[in-house]
């Protein structure tokens, strides 16, 4: 391992360390634009010039310099003073000054280094380029002329999302980046390139002119719109959130996030549920709390059990889903959480998860997928997945309809069949599985929602016991959910007997008379018409037609509430801002009903129910860490459909209410359709 | 900088530039065939008249499975594949600081008289395209003009007018140092080391 001396410190480094890490391990700093530590390093931007010696007499990129044994490194000499203002002035040569009206402005590499290591003047009087506007799609807002051409958003379309449209054209002075033709950037993770871009030639469209970074409040959060629990900061300002970016988390979500997750935030502003209502004569009316809660009491009352049902969605958080549980069970009702029609039992709780980890993925040596495709359930898991592939270390699979997942991917046949083979070993992929020493299986909600999913799941636990994909420091069975309140649901056993199906056919058919529907979006709510619909949640999305009552609930950013990722990691989010008009969180809705209804829960403030949830489930206290579920072979065999597997998710841009009620959302689904109109023009934007 | 004009036109290899394909794909190893990407880019404009099209450029995406933007950046990079549709005849001034000293602005200025076009225009009959380049690498014969892969050198005002005009007659130009010199050798003879001429050295005309 080099030794080596940097401003008089040494320090070892591990083999193929360059001079830049190595100077950050010691705890210098060194300036840079282009290098990235998550992307290659391309040592184009000169930033980080040291002076080294043994070696020529002239600065060294330190990013691109592999650290060597007796190097004496200096960063601080009048030398490297000298280098650095001399690269921050060419830098700053072309890079107009309009700072005041660039959305980077206060969060700027360029702004700040150039305040640090620039000479503050510049003594360039020729002309100065111009570049024009590039059109990268509706989330994407370019102002080239700022570009100082790191690269860093052409290399993560290369190796981070995938796709690879983003590039550099001509050379030398009239080196611009741009997309192919011009085309939206194709990628569910466009928006990071937002965040990479260094200065302010990249910025996010949604959010241009809106604020300024040092006007919003942070608040450091979670992200509900995938299974994943990407961690996040939400910015606000009032009552507004203005932005989500992405916080770092190297075991869920490295540094990336979906784009759903960042810029859908503009849906909780919109269609938004802010008041009770009841419907009178047909039609909804607003209403009191109080009266709507009597009405709610009244239909209840005499009822059985069997004849009221709960419904919870996809976003819902822990405490608010156990508030629910417990004012159910006090009705003896039951709740149901496949809202997706999943056959996923709660006995095991490793049936349910995904067990590898989502950082366990950087150590699988064969994926793979069933019925799944993360690209869409969940893309900076997929991202990852891509990460190992790049490193051809590990093979993958899928069983499925061929989806463009941004890597190449052995198709093995669209058909359940394709588990038995493997089972039976006639599969080619059944000795790849035997061979590895890390094999993941990941099954999507494609393979569980099915009529046959028992059958599929018995077949897998079968081939996870044959080709020993559990072993003492790993277990490969995988389970990856789209809807960040399952995990949790399923672990508080939110299952009625048949599922969803069983209380829509049980409201068309008379037998319940009442369903309580928390926030559950994503059912034909039309038969659900017979009976009388409570639905309590956020926004006005399919859940409130043909409800009776409405109750209005918070949405994430406006309660601090316990989710459970795909892995089972507990993660907690904050409040960033107060719900709109008389939106209240739902556990204290519920506990407001209870008391009408007459069975008053046992907690008054979050402190206790939450008191109340780890006495009841005492793996929800440990926060951010992924557990580890027993191993156990459940089920049994049912025969297989011979039809292909459906993909949970059709649109990547409407999987929730948060999402459908987003403008943003509706443009990139227009221009994933249509990339060469990626944009309306609005005649201000050129 | 952006590919001006959108050729709707398909655009396939002809059968001997197919042929010729093959060769090249064997000079790389097995998942590196982008290496051909820059004579296939050259081959395909050679075919199409000169110039590099959209069509052209996906073509060659899709035969070396690259993505698109890869083969733009190359096409947009290297300044002798040209984006724009070029005339019959594309004439190539060295304006590079040894041919600028040795006269290239009256090249320059020559050809723009001639031909009635700036540098990067054609004519409007679409015969001829001017280009300015950076060094032709031929400084010892400078000033140079490039043409169909042959250089025209020595040049002055009016050299160069008689190039074009033979070029307009239909006459072929003979390339090659236009003062009477041969290749890059003294004019008249050694100027130095005269004692050391071997006593059958031509430079290139008579004794």
């Amino acid at each position: 391992m080099p030794m080596l001396k940097i401003d008089g410190i040494e320090i070892e480094v591990d083999q193929g360390t360059t001079v830049l890490q190595a100077a950050e391990q010691a705890g210098i700093e060194i300036p840079r634009f282009c290098y990235h530590e998550r992307l290659s390093i391309a040592g184009n931007c000169r930033m980080c010039l040291v002076e080294v010696s043994p070696g020529p007499p002239k600065p060294a990129a330190s990013c691109a310099l592999p650290a060597a044994d007796g190097m004496e490194v200096k960063t601080n000499t009048e030398k490297v003073k000298k280098f650095r203002e001399g690269v921050m002035e060419f830098l700053l040569i072309n890079h107009p000054l309009d700072c005041p009206i660039c959305d980077q402005g206060g969060e700027c590499d360029l702004q700040d280094q150039s305040m640090a290591y620039g000479i503050g003047d510049n003594r360039y009087n020729e002309k100065r380029r111009i570049v024009k506007e590039k059109k990268m799609g509706p989330l994407i807002r370019t102002i080239m002329t700022r570009c100082i051409h790191c690269t860093r958003c052409v290399r993560f379309a290369d190796e981070v999302a995938g796709v690879p449209s983003l590039g550099a054209i001509g050379r030398g002075e009239n080196t611009q980046i741009t997309t192919y033709q011009e085309q939206a950037f194709q990628s569910e993770m466009s928006g990071n390139v937002v965040d990479l871009c260094p200065v302010g030639a990249l910025t996010s469209k949604p959010y241009t002119f809106k604020a300024r970074p040092w006007e919003l409040k942070n608040t450091e959060t979670i992200d509900v719109h995938d299974a994943l629990g990407s961690n996040i900061r939400v910015d606000s300002r009032g009552r507004a959130i203005m932005r989500a970016l992405p916080r770092v988390n190297e075991d869920v979500n490295e540094e990336w996030i979906s784009d759903k997750t960042r810029h859908a935030v503009d849906g909780l502003g919109k269609n938004r549920l802010d008041r009770p209502y009841v419907k009178k004569n047909g039609k909804l009316q607003e209403v009191s709390w109080s009266e709507a809660f009597n009405l709610i009491s009244k239909k209840i009352a005499g009822l059985n059990g069997n004849q009221i049902a709960g419904l919870v969605g996809d976003l819902c958080d822990a405490e608010s889903m156990y508030a629910f549980k417990q004012m159910m069970n006090s009705l003896g009702a039951k709740i149901e959480c496949r809202q997706d029609g999943s056959k996923i039992e709660t006995e095991y709780r490793s049936g349910y998860l995904f067990n590898s980890g989502v950082a366990g993925i950087d150590d699988a040596d064969a994926v793979l997928l069933v019925g799944s495709n993360p690209r869409h359930e969940s893309p900076v898991l997929n991202a990852r997945l891509r990460q190992r592939w790049l490193t051809r270390e590990c093979k993958f699979a899928n069983i499925g309809p061929e989806v463009d997942l941004s890597y190449k991917i052995e198709q093995l046949g669209d058909s359940a069949g394709i588990l038995q083979d493997i089972l039976d070993g006639k599969n080619n992929f059944a000795d790849v599985l035997d061979k590895a020493k890390k094999p993941m299986i990941i099954l999507g909600q494609g393979a569980l929602n099915r009529m046959d999913s028992h059958g599929i799941l018995k077949l897998v636990y079968d081939i996870v016991d044959k080709y020993s994909l559990v072993k003492d420091d790993w277990n490969g069975f995988n389970v990856l959910q789209t809807a960040a309140s399952r995990v949790a649901a399923l672990d508080m056993e939110l299952v009625r007997d048949g599922g969803v199906d069983a209380i829509i056919s049980g409201a068309e058919g008379g037998d319940i008379k009442v369903v309580y529907n928390l926030g559950a979006d994503e059912i034909d709510s039309k038969r659900l018409k017979k009976a009388f619909v409570i639905y309590q949640g956020s926004h006005g999305d399919e859940g409130v037609r043909n409800a009776d009552v409405i109750l209005p609930g918070t949405a994430y950013t406006e309660k601090s509430g316990t989710y459970l990722n795909t892995e089972g990691r507990v993660q907690r989010t904050q409040q960033a801002i107060f719900g709109p008009g008389e939106a209240r969180e739902d556990w204290t809705i519920f506990r407001a009903l209870s008391e009408v209804i007459g069975n008053t829960l046992s907690f008054d403030d979050i402190v206790q129910l939450r008191a109340a949830l780890i006495e009841d489930y005492p793996h929800f206290a440990i926060l951010d860490r992924k557990p580890i579920a027993e191993w156990a072979n459940t089920g049994t065999m049912a025969p297989l459909l011979n039809v292909g597997f459906t993909m949970a998710i059709s649109d990547f841009y409407a999987t929730n209410p948060i999402a459908r009620a987003s403008e943003t959302m509706k443009e990139c689904r227009n221009a994933m359709s249509n990339p060469n109109h990626a944009e309306g023009a609005t005649g201000t934007n050129g | 900088m952006s590919i001006a004009v959108k050729d709707s036109e398909e655009f396939v290899f002809s059968p001997e530039n197919l042929a010729w394909t093959e060769g090249q794909l064997k000079k790389y190893p097995k998942n590196r065939q982008m290496s051909c990407v820059m004579p296939f880019l050259q081959r395909a404009q050679e075919q199409n008249h000169g110039w590099v099209s959209i069509p052209i450029m996906e073509y060659i995406a899709d035969f070396l499975d690259m993505p698109y933007i890869r083969v733009h950046e190359v096409a947009s990079f290297y300044s002798m594949y040209n984006l724009k549709p070029v005339g019959k005849h594309v004439i190539e001034v060295c304006t590079t600081t040894p041919c600028w000293l040795r006269g290239s602005d009256d090249v320059v200025r020559a050809c723009k008289d001639e031909l009635g076009i700036g540098f990067g225009e054609t004519t409007n009959d679409g015969e001829y395209t001017l280009l300015e380049v950076e060094c032709a690498g031929a400084c010892v014969n400078a000033p140079v003009i490039a043409y169909k892969e042959q250089y025209y050198e020595d040049l002055d005002d009016v050299s160069t007018r008689k190039f074009i005009k033979d070029l307009k007659a239909g006459v072929s130009p003979k390339p090659g140092p236009q003062n009477g010199r041969f290749k890059s050798c003294p004019m008249g003879g050694p100027t130095s080391l005269k004692d050391m001429v071997p006593n059958d050295a031509t430079f290139g005309g008579d004794k």
